[in-house]
């Protein structure tokens, strides 16, 4: 630590402005997410309650988000009984 | 048909409410009605900053109850004829306000007045989401600074995904409003610049209030700063902001920089 470091002033905003940056890149991503798994999450039960009676509670939607592509999983629990399929 | 706007920023203290009574004030000015409504359920402090605290009798929740009918509730300021105020409830908390309740009201308000103009409370609770809910469009209070910026762009993201206009595929328009800024300290790079918050939050700019001892006399003495501060740098600012926010194309003045090179960023990021 030398003399001029006290003389200079500290710039502290651009700091401040390349962590905004960085978090809110990252919180919109998040947030965008959320609001696509639960648009997936109401159709995808939408289709398959067209022919299978399923638990509304029973289905789950996740994205992975990976360096070289995402990946989507759901998961829906269907009940082995075949008298639950619906009769069109 | 009154237009309904809603001052919200997702943090407390940057200015909400005293920018609600500037705005207010400076538009009713022009003679126009304008009503102010304090939705900070619980905490009400738009009635203190408006110097109308001892006149409150009844207030929103009494009007979305039907426990009293609006122009019961309704407080007209005694320095602007075209002023008025509704308080909120002290009593009461937030889960009093029913959105059904809320909409009446506002449908009743904008048949009224030319403009509603809404005062969130802070967070993004209950308060805060039927603030803005029946809003046409917002005014974001930013300071310029990082919890304050993060917290803008929170708000900005349920402006256009939790209102009613966006649930009907319309737009909510946005106008970003910078309080407490210091030019001295952000041209000493101590604080964001006003480009800095500009191209973080991307919305339009309506106006730059500068830090300034005025805004504390004001509400030391209840009148809103665009009342008691006629020439001011804040006062002024708030009233070139409500000019703006009513249509008028003024230019932008950064506190503390020359004006050329402003008014091309500004043209650029009000596009």
């Amino acid at each position: 630590m030398n003399l001029f470091q006290f003389l200079r002033p500290v710039k502290s905003a651009p700091v401040a402005r390349e962590r905004l940056q960085i978090l809110l890149e990252y919180e919109r991503r998040m947030v965008s997410q959320s609001a696509l798994i639960t648009v997936l999450r109401e159709e995808i039960l939408a289709v398959v309650s067209r022919h299978v009676t399923i638990d509304p509670e029973r289905i789950h939607v996740k994205i992975d988000r990976g360096d070289r592509g995402s990946t989507l999983a759901v998961d829906v629990e269907i009940p082995d009984r075949p008298a639950a399929a619906v009769r069109r | 048909m009154g237009k309904v706007i809603v001052v919200t920023s997702g943090k407390g203290g940057v200015g909400k409410t005293t920018s609600t009574a500037a705005l207010g004030a400076a538009i009713a000015r022009t003679g126009q009605n304008v009503a102010v409504v304090d939705f900070d359920v619980g905490l009400r402090n738009l009635d203190l900053v408006m110097g109308a605290e001892r006149r409150v009798v009844f207030d929103l929740i009494n009007v979305v109850q039907g426990v009293a009918k609006l122009p019961q509730a309704l407080i007209r300021d005694k320095r602007i004829e075209t002023l008025y105020l509704l308080p909120a409830s002290q009593t009461r908390d937030k889960d009093a306000l029913t959105e059904d309740g809320v909409a009446r009201v506002i449908a009743e308000l904008r048949l009224r007045f030319d403009w509603v103009i809404c005062d969130s409370p802070a967070g993004i609770e209950r308060g805060a989401t039927l603030a803005m809910r029946y809003a046409d469009e917002a005014v974001i209070v930013a300071n310029p600074e990082v919890s304050s910026v993060r917290d803008s762009d929170r708000i900005i993201g349920l402006l256009d995904s939790k209102t009613a206009r966006a649930e009907r595929g319309e737009r909510v328009e946005k106008h970003l409003l910078i309080t407490r800024y210091d030019p001295g300290r952000a041209a000493r790079g101590e604080m964001l610049t006003i480009e800095d918050v500009l191209e973080i939050l991307s919305i339009p700019l309506i106006g730059i209030i500068p830090e300034s001892e005025e805004v504390l006399r004001a509400s030391n003495i209840g009148a809103p700063i665009t009342v008691c501060g006629h020439d001011s740098p804040p006062a002024r600012a708030y009233n070139d902001a409500a000019r703006r926010l009513a249509g008028e194309a003024l230019d932008m003045m950064v506190p503390g920089e020359k004006k050329g090179f402003f008014n091309r960023l500004f043209g650029r990021r009000a596009a």
